[in-house]
Parts: structure tokens; sequence; C-alpha cells
């Protein structure tokens, strides 16, 4: 899971790497209460999973309340990149000296954590300058390594002993919370010295999350999300109007590229697993019912051992039950097709023989 | 680099030639118990399963089942071993494979958290042995021996390498290798995780000196950069084979995991566009649909008659 700042930065607290006093909320009622708290001047800054906050207007200073009644809502309703604000960070103001960057993350060809590092930081790392780069191991930094990159990118005294420190701070949490990415950017040279973790984005591997109910609390789920995930299905939801579901992650990545380059507009990537059942793709119906604006179903199942005809009694089970009224464009790959088209006649629900067939009818059939 | 065919097959003078003996951890399991049903009808010599507590039981009434992959090496001297269980056990059973003396472990579990995935393969290193996946559909010589989940339909002998991340476009693009007349001599799957035991260019190591290799099909995905770095080994190596690829994801979102673990783009990092220069860079053409895959083939090898 992707954490926002401010949960990043409860994690860096909790680790003793610097920061500035800050307070998250989710309302102004709150924010104004914050704002007391604080003192002006602060920085409002939007709290959403993606980048690029500043160049949207996100992050905005506050001298006064007068500024603060006009900012707060309007960070609040900003969307960027599709993501509306989860919440609001009121952060003291900074008096940087200079921006550092500075991360450590999983490196998925060298299989081991990997440090990187410069002096020009503030900027999204493809266009971090002079970037050092280290390769660690499984293990935590130690205090040789972690000298050897302040030094390497110029740092010196008592600025490269910080350094030092929270770099080996940042190793001890991505390791104990596994994460795949931990950075800080900017890392703040400060007018008085102190080195300061102004931004914090981590990425822990989901796949661990059995063994840290601690990081439960950011979790962050819609309702059909966690039924997906309850069915063991991969859910993600996109603007489209035509939903897609298939069977394995890969073959429902192709059947979204396919549909794209024929001018469909996917509605959601489903991968329901494998294997298909009645029961599966009767859920997955279910789930699709559930999204916004779904016009047309576009399924693709390379069913190897699945028999065709199961997944036809799911479409049957779900007219029956008026749980869909769309049209389902569908290929069906795997024993008693014929018969599964049979089962079909007459229905909304239309067999291809080709996932190239199926999606230029479903492109058709809903521009119609 | 390991002789993946001598550990699949054996050499033409042991007893068991073509008829290597395979473990099956989690063979009671009702996943294990299917697809080992599967792959003894595919022909896989299974010699024992392992289920800790059902010891001394037998499976099917003729595999006997034992408690540690220990006994079962013991008793069989089988090298091979295929795992099906729950990913928060993956770790203490792929430890368990490893120091018992199996030197190909086929991971098939998905949800493995990446730490334990680095941990076995730090051991393997040590123990020199070759983990695939996890979360593969396996590894398979075509009407030989299949370690894995994969439907046999799609497959044939024949002379092509296919190493792909995903499972269903593994079987769907063999698919349409088969059905235009090329058969496989192999076919490796990598997994769709983040990290992977045996990776694409390891893959590559294990198949490119193959005699009669006719050509290479490579199915990527978008996520990390081991596309990337095979199409450099490809150009460095020289290798000359028809090679193909074919790349999933690209009208995926960013910072968005498409279904695997391993299938997300962060920033530039993993974009399906990074992966298709790169191979553009190596001459290697990369298919729009999987439909195209063979079609590209057929025209590289009249290229390079």
């Amino acid at each position: 899971m992707q954490l926002l700042e401010f949960q990043t930065k409860e994690l860096f607290r909790e680790y003793g790497i610097n920061l500035l006093d800050s307070i998250a909320s989710t309302n102004i009622e709150q924010g104004r209460k914050d704002a007391k708290k604080l003192g002006y001047p602060f920085v409002i800054k939007i709290q959403v999973p993606v980048g690029g906050r500043g160049k949207a207007g996100g992050i905005q200073m506050c001298h006064n309340d007068d500024e603060f009644e006009l900012k707060y809502p309007q960070v609040m309703d900003l969307t960027i990149k599709g993501e509306k604000a989860r919440a609001i960070l009121l952060e003291k103001m900074a008096d940087i000296k200079k921006e550092l960057y500075l991360s450590l993350f999983l490196n998925r060809s060298k299989r081991c954590y990997t440090i990187i590092a410069s002096a020009e930081g503030g900027v999204e790392i493809e266009s971090v300058k002079n970037q050092i780069i280290k390769e660690v191991g499984l293990g935590e930094v130690s205090d040789e390594l972690a000298n050897e990159v302040a030094k390497e990118i110029g740092l010196e005294g008592n600025t490269a002993e910080q350094f030092a420190d929270i770099l080996k701070k940042l190793s001890k949490i991505t390791i104990e919370k596994e994460a795949e990415l931990a950075e800080i950017n900017p890392l703040a040279i400060m007018n008085d010295g102190t080195v300061i973790a102004l931004d914090g984005k981590f990425v822990t591997d989901d796949n661990s999350n059995f063994r840290h109910d601690e990081l439960q609390k950011y979790q962050e789920k819609t309702e059909i999300e966690e039924r997906a995930e309850k069915s063991g299905f991969s859910l993600v939801e996109l603007d489209g109007n035509i939903a897609v579901v298939g069977n394995g992650a890969g073959l429902v990545m192709s059947t979204l590229d396919m549909l794209s380059d024929n001018g469909g507009k996917p509605a959601c990537f489903l991968d329901v697993g494998g294997g298909a059942t009645t029961e599966s793709v009767y859920e997955a119906l279910t789930l699709i019912n559930k999204l916004n604006g779904v016009k047309g179903i576009l399924v693709n199942l390379y069913g190897g051992i699945v028999k065709t005809t199961v997944v036809a009694k799911a479409f049957l089970l779900a007219y029956e039950n008026n749980l869909i009224d769309i049209p389902v464009f569908c290929r069906l790959k795997g024993t008693e097709s014929e018969k599964a088209k049979e089962m079909l006649q007459g229905s909304k629900t239309k067999i291809y023989g080709t996932v190239e067939d199926a999606i230029n009818a479903a492109v058709m059939g809903i521009k119609k | 680099m390991t002789d993946i065919f001598r550990l699949l097959k054996g050499n033409p003078e042991d007893s068991d030639y073509e008829k290597k003996g395979v473990i099956v951890q989690g063979i009671t399991g009702s996943y294990g118990s299917i697809h080992a049903n599967n792959m003894l009808s595919y022909g896989t010599n299974i010699v024992a399963g392992v289920t800790p507590g059902k010891g001394g039981q037998t499976w099917n009434d003729f595999v006997p089942i034992y408690n540690t992959m220990q006994e079962a090496v013991d008793a069989t001297g089988a090298k091979i071993s295929i795992m099906f269980v729950p990913a928060k056990f993956f770790l203490a059973a792929a430890k368990d494979a490893l120091n018992s003396g199996i030197k190909l472990l086929v991971a098939i579990p998905e949800h493995v958290p990446i730490r334990d995935t680095m941990e076995t393969i730090e051991l393997a290193k040590h123990r020199d042995a070759v983990v695939i996946g996890p979360n593969t559909p396996g590894i398979m010589i075509p009407d030989l021996i299949k370690i894995g989940i994969m439907p046999p339909m799609p497959f044939k002998a024949g002379k092509i390498a296919v190493l792909s991340k995903s499972g269903t476009l593994l079987y769907e693009i063999s698919d349409e290798l088969t059905s235009a007349g090329f058969g496989q001599s192999i076919t490796i799957g990598i997994g769709g995780d983040p990290v992977n035991g045996t990776r694409l260019i390891d893959a590559f190591e294990m198949i490119k000196d193959i005699p009669d290799l006719e050509g290479l099909v490579i199915v990527g995905e978008i996520g990390g950069d081991s596309e990337e770095i095979l199409a450099q080994r490809i150009m460095d190596s020289g290798f000359n084979k028809p090679t193909v690829a074919y790349i999933a994801g690209r009208a995926a979102p960013k910072e968005k995991r498409m279904g695997h673990a391993g299938a997300i783009v962060m920033g530039t990092y993993g974009s399906a566009e990074s992966k298709i220069s790169m191979f553009n860079k190596a001459n290697i053409p990369v298919a729009k649909r999987p439909a195209e895959v063979p079609v590209l083939l057929a025209g590289k090898m009249e290229k390079s008659d």
C-alpha cells in the first residue's frame, strides 16, 4: 500500500527522523483548531497518493485567518491526477538553505535494496541530477556506507552526520515495514543547520500485510475493492464505459490494451484469477454492476481447464436474477464452447471466436 | 549456468532419463491434489508428496507422503520439487526443500512477501539451486514433462522457447504459436512478482544454447526493468535466433498495480514504452496483440533464412 505524506511522517516521527511541526485534518472545523495550535505562517498541503501536488496548486502558503478560510476549502476541493483530497496537512513554514534527495528502494532486477541520493533534490526523481546510487543487499545500511553517501553528495561536518543518521533510520523503517520504496524529497538543510524531511513517500509490499497489523490503519479500500479482494479478484477502477473481465493479470492487461487500441474506453480491470467458476464470474458481474457508467462488459477467458459452459451458467443466472441488463461481449476459450453458445442463444451475451471480434463488437455496440 | 535440460530430463545414461522424479509440496491440499493429478496425466513422474503431519499415508493410493522434504528426498533421490502451499508458509517450505538437496524448486504460490522471496533466492544461491517463481505457472518441456499448473492443450513439442511473466498469456500465446505450426522446446514462467527466483535474463541463459533452437518468444508486461535488461543482454551476447516480444499493459494507468504484484509503473520505471523501445533497439519486434506473435516470428524467420 502507498501511504500519504502525513502517514509517512507519522512513521518517520516514530523512528526519530527530524520533521517540522504539522497536523492533519479532514474538515475545516478541525483545520481551524489545528491552525490555532500550529500558529501562522504555515503551508497547506493536500494529501493525495500522487505526485505533482505543487504544480496543481495543492500546496499553498498561509499567513493569516483570511488566507486560511479562502485556501483550505480550495485545496480540499482539488482533484489531482484523478485523486481527491484524503486530508489536509498544515505544516510550519520552512527556512530552507538547500534541498537534497534521498530514497531507498527495492531494486527488482538486482534483488536488493538500493540507495539513491543527490544534493539536488526537490524535483521529481526523473529530473534529479547527479544521483549517487548504491546497492545495499538485504540488511540495514551500515555506518560506513551512510557516511560514504553523505560525503559523496558533498556534505560535511554536522550536516553529513545528520544525513547519515537519517539514512540509517530510513533503512531501518524500510526493512522493518517491508517497504518497496521510502523516499524523502526534499530532504532539506535548513538555515539553522538542521536536516529535515519536508516530504515523504512510502510504499509497502501488500503481500506482507499479514505480518503488519500496525499498518492496517493506513489501508484505504473502497467497498468494491474490498469485496473483490475477498473473492481473490484484482480490480482496478478506470473511467471508461466498458468493463473488462478475464482470468489472469496478463490476459486482462492485454485485453485492456487491445480495447484501447480500438478506441474503446475500459471501465475497469477485473482479473478473476487463474481459474473461473460459475460463482466467481457471477460475483464479478455483481461487482461490475456497482460501478458507475458501465454500458457493456467485455469478457476474455482463457479457460485452460475450465469448461466454458460453467461460465455461461453465470451469465444465465445473472440475467435470470436481473443482476445485469447490459450487453456482454464474450470470448471464451476452452472446452464445450459450442454448447455454451447454444445456452446463451437469445440472451444479451454474445460469444465470439476471437478476442478481436469480441472487442470490435463491443466498441461498435457501445458507441451506438 | 544451470543446465535446465539436464535437471528436467537427466543424462541419456541415467536409469531415470526423461522420467525425473518430482516431489509435490502440499500434495494433499485441494489445489496441490488437482495439479498433481494433471501433472501425472501429462506424464510427469510424481514420486512423493510432502504434507507435515500426514507422513506415512499415500496419495491416490500409490504416491507416498512424507512429513518433511528431507525424508522425501532421502527416500526418492528426487532433485525437483513443486510447491503448493499458502503464501504464509512459502519461506518455511522453500527452506525445507533447498536444505534437503532440491536443485529445481518451482514455486506456484501467489502473494508471497518480497522479503521471503529474496531470502529464498539467497539460500538457493548457496545451495546451487534454481528457483522458478513464485507466482509462476511453472516450467515445461511440451510432450515430455510439466512441472506447473498450465493446461496441456496450448502446448506442442517443437523448437521455440517461450519465456513469460504471465500465466494465461503464456497459454494464449503458446496456443497461437502451436496453431501456426510453431511447437515449443521449453516454456518457462518467470512469474508476475516484483522479484523472481529466475529472472528473464536467467531464463534466457538457460535456453540460449539449445542446439536446435529456432526462435525465442518473450512475453513481458509493465513493471520493473527485466525486459530492458534482457534486450540489452540479447544485443551484447550476439544471440541471433529469430526473437519476438509481446508486452502487456500499454493501456494501464500509472502507479496502479494491475493484478500482478509486479505489474506497476512508478514514474517511468516499468513503463511499456521503455520496454518496447529497448526491444526495438535490439531489433526485436514487439507484437501489439497475442495473435500477432506467430506472424512476426514467421517474418523474422524468413529474413534470417
